[in-house]
This record gives C-alpha cells, structure tokens and sequence, in this order.
C-alpha cells in the first residue's frame, strides 16, 4: 500500500509540474511594457517553486517507498535529532526562497507602483459601479470636470457627478463604457467607486488594481498590440457582478484621434 | 310563456347597451387637449454606450439615444405625461393590467402611466438577466432579478407618484412610472401632443410632468360638450445634468 501511494504521488508530482512546465493553461498574450518583467518574474517564481515542489514530493515517495512499514515488527528509525531540525531547514528554506523572490519582484512592483507615469501619459479617468466601469476623457480643452459625488445620477447619464452648467471644463469630457487608448503611448487612469470595492483587470496588461469607494487609485501602462481586450471585475461586488466587464480597445495613433475627435463633436 | 318575460327584458337591456356603445361617450362630456413644448435650447442627447452589453450594442446600431429629453417638430416634447390632478374624485382602479418591457436594454415604454393599484406585468424579452429596481419615495421600494425566460414580475403601487425605474446590471437603462389618482391621462407624442376625454363638466387642475424639468399646472373650466385646447411650456437648459 506504502508503495502504491509512492506512484500514485510520484505521478500527480511530475504530471502537474509538466503541465506548468508546458504551459498548458497559462497567461495569454502580453501586450504591456511591463509585462515580460512581470513574466519573467512569474517564471522565476514558478520555477523555484516548482523545484521546491518537485523535490520535496519526490524525496516523500522516495522515503514512502523505501522506508515505509514493512510490518516486520523492525524499530522505527529517526533522523538524529528528531524532527526539530528538519522542520527548522524548511523554514529556513522557504522563508529564504520568499525572501529573495520578494526582494527581486519588489523591483517589478515598483516600476509599476512607485514610479510615476511619463509626463505626456493620457490622463484617463475611471468610475467603477455595480455593475460597469466609466471612462472619461478631458475632451478639447485638456481640463477635466469637477467631479460633485451628491451629483452622480445614472439616469442621465452623469455617472461622474459632474455639473456642465456651472462648470466650464466639463462640458467637453467626453464619458464612453469602453477604454480606447492609443497603441505605445503611456495611459495614466485615475479610479474612483461610487458603491463599493471592484477591481480593474486586464489579464494582457498583466495589471489588477483593486478600486476602493472614497480614494483615487492611479495606475498606469502602456499598450504595445492593437486590439480588444476584456476588462473584468475580479473583486465579487454583488448580485451582477458576473456581468461587470468592459473592453479596452487599443488603437494605432491616428484612428484613436480621430475616436477621440469624434467623441468630443457629440 | 314565463320565458318571453325573461328574455325580452335581457334583449332590450343588451340592446341599449350595444347601442349606448356604439354612440360613445355620454354628449355632456367634455375634452382637453393641447401640446406640450419647450422654449431655449434642450440638450443634445448623447448615444446611450451599450458596449458592456455586446448583444444589445449589437442590436441597436447607431445607437439608440438617451431619452432624457425628446424632442419633436415644432419644439414639441414627447414623453410628457399630462394628467387631472384635481377636480374629479379619485377614479377606482381598473383590473387590466399595464405592461412594461425590458426589450434590448431599453425600457419599453420610456414612461408608463398607471392608476394606483393597477396590476402592472413587467417582462423580459432579454436573454440575459436584468435587475429591475424602482426607486419610490412614498411607496416601498424593491429590486428583483428577471432572468431570461422568467415570467412576468407581477405588482402595483398603492400610493401615487413618478417612480424612477433603474437596472441594477445595466446601469444606463431607466424609465419612469407614472402612478396616477386619475383615470384621465396621456403620454404626449412625438408632436407633443395630448388628449383627454371624457370629462364631465367642472373645474380642472391639469398638470404635466417631464423626467427632466419637473411639472407645470393648470386650472381648466369645461363646459358640457366642450373641448378645451392648452399649452404647456417649458423652459429647457441646454445641460442635462
């Protein structure tokens, strides 16, 4: 039986690695700026994992296999010392493999977090509700709106809260359910929630940003394919959360002008 | 011989009744009509963003604009409800119901008028699910789920007043319902126009009501017979929000 289990775990071991190994089910295409580091930092990650996965099952099937009971009434044997000091090389181990994958995706972390978008980044503004997301551009005059929370009505379309009669900047925003941004130039987004927490995830971009009612949350990009990409919320937000998507349209430089141009005529 | 007694009454009584019919309404009835229109500049409506929805984007292309604000030729209004808000006892509610579409991630009518304690059907011609949510002041609000297929939502309001209508999972669908005291009532159309008939002679207040710019009243006297033309005008701004 012993014996058995030490096939049984030797196969699930090397199948499942294999099927990472291969890339059976794994990230699509990339098509951010950051993404090969991110990638590349996800092949790290799976890699040390995977070896620490791989050895640590296949030494238990090897010691399962040849140390199991062979209920001869033989003396159980143990390690010198007990199980205190392997228990002590594994936490130092794995905490060592953190340590230093940590250390190394910190970098990855802040060229995303702790850097600032370039300056010429497309200032893109994002409301999130149950269950959409907005987006809003600064249309001709370059200035965004004031945004009034005590003005937000779906029923007319002011999923910003914006007030186009006293306010001069936002009687051009031009406010569309789709994210359409130019191929290769930075895009900056600034997110609000009107109702609770959701999340903006672009598997392409390889970014997912929590959006929280009550702060703005930036975050920034660039799009390197053209193309139509789903947008999803990955925070459960309610009863139609299933159904709380968008796109993101990356466009060549000329024909996202011209969508933008278009836009702001209406 | 008993019979004849019987069925001679039951024909005469029948008789009169289709004949009464077919004469229409008693000739001391009285009509008010008239337009609704608006002076200034309305807003532009905007193409409603359906991406989100790719069945019913699909559906409607171009667009279908918002219905905020619709205008019609001759600076008519459309989608204004007029109705008596005074002057007449309150009219006993009727047990046809009134229906009300989700169809395409559009509310079909944009403004349904109703009595209070009406029956009103809401259906779903979607395949997919809406999340129909009237927001009242007076009466008690709800939202229920409908999933595609599901039978009708079956209800009514008991108190009157202008219900927004809101989905929960399709944020730019919205409409209104109108619950009213009276059973005289009309919904302008494209020319911004409107009729109600019927009505015995008296003293009326009329009043419209539009989503966007509130109601406008006025007292009308109607003599038996007569037929009385109004106007209702509003003052539109060229901002939306």
């Amino acid at each position: 039986m012993g014996k058995l289990f030490a096939v049984v775990l030797t196969i699930i071991t090397l199948v499942s690695a294999g099927l990472i190994a291969a890339h059976v089910w794994w990230l699509p295409v990339d098509i951010s700026t950051i993404g090969p580091r991110i990638d590349r930092q996800m092949d790290e990650t799976m890699v040390a994992t995977g070896v620490l996965f791989l050895s640590s099952q296949l030494i238990l099937a090897c010691f399962v296999w040849k140390f199991g009971d062979k209920r001869d009434g033989g003396k159980i044997k143990y390690f010198p010392g007990g199980s205190g000091p392997l228990i002590g090389f594994a936490i130092a181990l794995v905490g060592i493999e953190i340590l230093v994958l940590s250390f190394g995706g910190s970098k990855v972390w802040a060229a995303v977090y702790m850097t600032p978008p370039e300056p010429d980044a497309l200032h893109v503004d994002v409301a999130a509700e149950q269950f959409a997301f907005y987006f809003r551009y600064a249309g001709p005059d370059g200035r965004f709106g004031v945004i009034h929370p005590e003005r937000v009505r779906d029923g007319n379309g002011n999923y910003f809260g914006l007030d186009p009669a006293n306010d001069v900047a936002a009687r051009d925003d031009v406010i569309v359910g789709t994210l359409t941004v130019p191929v290769d130039r930075p895009i900056l987004l600034t997110m609000h929630s009107k109702d609770m927490i959701h999340s903006f995830y672009v598997p392409e971009l390889r970014m997912q940003q929590d959006i929280l009612p009550g702060l703005t949350i930036p975050l920034h990009f660039t799009a390197t394919q053209a193309g139509k990409y789903e947008i999803v919320c990955t925070q459960l937000c309610g009863l139609g959360h299933y159904s709380m998507r968008s796109f993101l349209e990356v466009l060549p430089p000329d024909q996202f002008d011209q969508w933008l141009k278009s836009q702001s005529g209406d | 011989m008993r019979l004849k007694y019987v069925v001679l009454p039951v024909v005469v009584v029948l008789a009169v009744s289709v004949l009464a019919s077919l004469a229409g309404p008693p000739a001391d009835t009285g009509t008010i009509e008239g337009k609704v229109t608006y002076t200034g500049t309305p807003p532009k409506m905007k193409p409603i963003d359906m991406s989100k929805e790719p069945i019913c984007a699909k559906e409607h292309n171009p667009p279908e604009l918002a219905q905020n604000v619709v205008t019609g030729p001759g600076n008519a209004l459309q989608d204004v409800v007029v109705y008596i808000s005074a002057g007449e006892p309150p009219s006993p509610a009727p047990s046809q119901a009134v229906r009300y579409d989700q169809k395409g991630c559009m509310y079909i009518p944009h403004v349904l008028p109703m009595q209070v304690d009406q029956p009103l059907q809401i259906y779903t011609d979607d395949p997919f699910s809406h999340n129909i949510h009237p927001v009242p002041k007076l009466n008690p609000e709800w939202n229920k789920s409908q999933l595609p297929g599901s039978p009708p939502i079956q209800t009514k309001w008991s108190e009157a007043e202008f219900i927004q209508v809101k989905c929960n999972i399709h944020p730019w669908m919205h409409g209104y319902f109108a619950v009213l005291k009276t059973s005289h009532y009309a919904v302008t159309d494209n020319n911004g126009s409107f009729s109600l008939k019927d009505l015995t002679p008296g003293k009326y207040t009329v009043t419209s009501w539009q989503e966007q710019y509130g109601t406008k009243s006025q007292e009308v006297t109607l003599a038996a017979g007569e037929t009385k033309s109004i106007t209702f005008t509003y003052k539109a701004t060229p901002y939306l929000y």
